[in-house]
């Protein structure tokens, strides 16, 4: 089963650690993604430029509306995403729990949606 | 050499097999549940990279015991770069492996893990939680489903429990003989919550839940092995015995059938012959208990072959020696429908009447139901509907507001030909429903 790992973090947070602290959670971070990978548990994932690169599109007044800046503005950002191979909930907690990130920010744990019975129905509408 | 594929198939059978027992002893060995599991996984891991081309071991499973130890260690001394405790923690464990025998006492370790996970300082959803997920195997996902809560309620749960054992250093061993009984009780309680569970989950809705009757009477039979005290063999005796009967539950078009109504001849002849066989051992025994007498009770349906030839004078002395066990109101309910069926609806009725006198089951919607259909089984269709109206407004799940809402308006049409049953034809969410409200499963239904 998959699960994406939504990392938040506080805007400016990592910029405003001393420089061996914060390459010190690096270090750990990465070191923990490769043993997830290594274990068959990391199936993807990317870190995220800050929030000022964002770009949020949306439908407003029968057009597309670009503004700056993410979807939701929060104190804690959308920092990166993890996509992991668990074997139930509770084992995606187990994992995520021990990763190096969640002290700096929290994850959201979210099962991945199947939807080929959807795009399944959706192709046959279209057929 | 083995095909990768061959490897592959062997080893999702040992992980079905065998993974439960596997993560036991880890959890004995490593003294940690998250890292006992985690080893569990690295370990069939390493056997798919490493059987195709060392050969399948010829102890399987004390292959994955050890390479689940050294792996669990290799992960502690690799955190160890970030976290100096987990070196200490790394090296104790290594200390601790060398003394202890990896293959020792393995059915004891299957048995350390029920005890641990149906441990009395754990809340009862907790332990039923917990068994499924670590004896049983199932996910947290399957096990929310089948209990309906949301997923991330029931992973909290699990979450809980374990920092509790962990916090409360929970010891993880079978109590010793003079703790036993009380210890017993907490075990099978969740087997028997479990089966419940599952056997009023039965029916059509069975593809999309976990089938938690089989995994409950798979723990029976490892129960009875491990330890053939009167009431385990009762216990699985009456699991065996209303299993025998989940083909002739429900009709082609889903609806539940009623045990007066049941073809049968679909009745499972082997469960029954396993079954009976068991509940005689018990009794055999003597010291035996609640379950052994439920079983009795299923015996007697089990052996009989058309409904009218039931014992009902039996089973009503059944139920009255099972409230010498359990003086609960929910038995003498029960009793009193076996009474009805015994000596007709008048003594029935009596019997909940004072049931109801004395309150403790005032709000108790089923109480309410069984009394209308007495009522209704005598002709009092006033008082019927009377009784009718107050279970619906007790009941608090919409299924079982359906259902007595489409019995009030056939009864306020006067369209009933059956004279028995008001949980008769009830649609199985209904009985599913209803079932799980009493705590006996046996012949209410």
């Amino acid at each position: 089963m998959k699960y994406i790992c939504l990392g938040y973090i506080a805007e400016g947070k990592f910029e405003s650690m001393p420089e061996a602290e914060r390459n010190a959670a690096i270090d750990a971070c990465f070191t923990y993604d490769d043993e997830l990978r290594a274990k068959g548990h990391f199936a993807g994932g990317h870190g995220l430029q800050g929030p000022r690169t964002a770009a949020t599109l949306r439908w407003e007044n029968d057009g597309v509306v670009v503004t700056d800046g993410p979807y939701a503005e929060t104190k804690e950002q959308l920092g990166g995403i993890l996509i992991l191979e668990a074997r139930d909930l509770n084992h995606a907690i187990q994992i995520m729990s021990k990763h190096p990130g969640v002290k700096m920010g929290p994850f959201e744990i979210r099962p991945a949606a199947d939807l080929d019975g959807m795009i399944r129905e959706s192709e046959e509408r279209r057929a | 050499m083995p095909e990768t594929a061959e490897v592959r198939e062997r080893l999702e059978a040992l992980y079905r097999e065998e993974s439960g027992r596997v993560l036991a002893t880890l959890i004995r060995l490593l003294g940690d549940f998250d890292l006992a599991e985690d080893a569990v996984h690295d370990a069939f891991a390493a056997a798919l990279e490493r059987w195709p081309r060392d050969g399948i071991p010829d102890n399987p499973r004390a292959w994955l015991v050890s390479a689940g130890r050294f792996k669990a260690i290799d992960t502690l001394r690799r955190r160890a770069q970030f976290d100096a405790a987990q070196e200490h923690l790394a090296d104790e464990l290594e200390g601790r492996m060398e003394s202890a025998n990896p293959d020792g006492g393995v059915e004891d370790d299957h048995l350390r893990l029920i005890f641990t996970c149906c441990h009395p300082a754990l809340s009862p959803e907790a332990r039923v939680a917990l068994t499924l997920r670590e004896v049983c195997g199932l996910t947290t996902e399957e096990i929310a489903r089948a209990f309906l809560v949301s997923p991330p309620a029931l992973a909290q749960r699990i979450v809980r429990a374990k920092a509790r054992i962990r916090d409360e250093r929970i010891p993880y061993q079978v109590p010793s003989s003079d703790e036993l009984p009380g210890r017993l009780g907490t075990v099978l309680q969740v087997v028997y919550l479990v089966f419940n569970e599952g056997y009023s989950a039965s029916s059509g809705d069975s593809l999309t839940r976990p089938d938690l009757s089989a995994e409950a009477i798979r723990l029976g039979r490892v129960l009875v092995a491990l330890l053939p005290d009167p009431e385990v063999l009762g216990l699985l005796a009456l699991m065996l015995l209303q299993e025998s009967r989940r083909a002739a539950r429900t009709s082609p078009d889903g609806e539940l059938v009623t045990l007066e109504n049941q073809d049968r001849s679909l009745w499972d002849r082997a469960l029954i012959a396993e079954g009976l066989a068991l509940v005689d051992r018990a009794m055999r025994l003597g010291a035996f208990g609640p379950y052994t007498l439920q079983a009795a009770v299923a015996a007697e349906h089990a052996r009989t072959l058309e409904a009218s030839e039931t014992n009902w004078p039996r089973i009503v002395t059944l139920y009255t020696e099972l409230l010498r066990f359990t003086p609960s109101p929910v038995v003498e309910l029960n009793r009193a429908v076996a009474v009805a069926m015994a000596d007709g609806p008048v003594e029935g009725l009596a019997l909940v009447d004072q049931l109801l006198e004395r309150g403790e089951l005032r709000d108790y919607h089923l109480l309410h139901a069984t009394r209308a259909d007495f009522l209704r089984r005598l002709g009092c269709r006033d008082e019927a509907r009377l009784a009718y109206d107050e279970a619906l407004r007790l009941t608090q799940q919409e299924p079982e507001r359906r259902f007595l809402e489409k019995r009030l308006r056939e009864l306020k049409a006067e369209k009933f030909k059956k004279i028995f049953a008001a949980l008769s034809k009830s649609r199985p969410a209904i009985r599913s429903a209803l079932e799980t409200r009493t705590t006996q499963t046996g012949d209410i239904e």
